[in-house]
């Protein structure tokens, strides 16, 4: 379920628009299943990009964030080739990594 | 061991941790993280340290009628100097806060995501420059609430 990252970064003049999409529940811990049972929190709480040791975003969410986040940035300075690592962790502080070589 | 000394023992380790600490994970130390567990707009606002003027130099798009309260676009590009971090917060969901978006030199101040909106009401970005505080605001419209359950 929770883990996989699909990134798809652009250069477009010299900026390049990063576009990240996290598979995740994002559950609030509002929700019941069908048996009326609480269905527990589950939400990433903190999302960062970097190139090398570069940070370009760090994102931090509460549970409101739609399932399955998408997440759009531009960055500039990178260059075509760079490799540009996506990461997360939630509320159950489990993590997540994804990777993508700028095109 | 002795109590004592292991109290002593454990102290200099959480200061040599302490030390130890990158920059970004001391950042996170000042990250306002209970805001995002406040549970009316006013209250995330003082956390913010006040309610922000409104600015026109926040571009906030949002849909003006979502069909699905549970996944909602919104873009926000900020032309206000020095901007360092973009929020969003949704009025009337039980948590306003939704997201937090740190901003460094060489990232655009624009950000998109989707986050879910329970019911009809007013999308917030917020962002901050320069130390200060500022906002802008649209209403969406939800025929179908975003929360479930």
């Amino acid at each position: 379920m929770a883990g996989k990252i699909r990134i798809r970064a652009l250069m477009k003049g010299d900026v390049a628009e990063v576009k990240a999409l996290i598979r995740h529940p994002m559950e609030t811990g509002r929700r019941k299943d069908e048996q009326g049972n609480s269905i527990p929190a589950h939400f990433i709480t903190e999302v960062e990009a970097t190139v090398g040791d570069r940070t370009l975003m760090t994102a931090r969410w509460g549970a409101a964030v739609s399932q399955n986040p998408f997440l759009g940035f531009r960055v500039r300075g990178v260059q075509p080739g760079d490799e540009l690592i996506v990461r997360y962790v939630d509320n159950k502080g489990e993590t997540g990594q994804g990777t993508a070589i700028i095109k | 061991m002795n109590p004592s000394r292991r109290g002593l023992l454990k102290m200099l380790a959480g200061v040599t941790i302490l030390a130890a600490l990158p920059l970004r994970v001391l950042a996170d130390l000042i990250w306002p993280k209970a805001a995002f567990a406040v549970t009316d707009l006013d209250g995330v606002f003082a956390e913010l340290g006040g309610v922000p003027p409104d600015s026109d130099l926040i571009q906030l798009d949002t849909p003006d009628i979502a069909e699905n309260g549970a996944v909602v676009p919104v873009e926000v590009t900020s032309a206000i100097p020095g901007t360092s971090r973009i929020y969003l917060l949704v009025e009337k969901n039980p948590n306003p806060l939704s997201a937090g978006f740190d901003i460094p030199e060489g990232t655009d101040p624009y950000v998109a995501t989707r986050v879910k909106v329970a019911q009809t009401c007013l999308i917030y970005a917020v962002v901050e420059a320069e130390g200060k505080f500022y906002k802008m605001s649209r209403e969406t419209k939800v025929t179908l609430g975003g929360c479930g359950g």
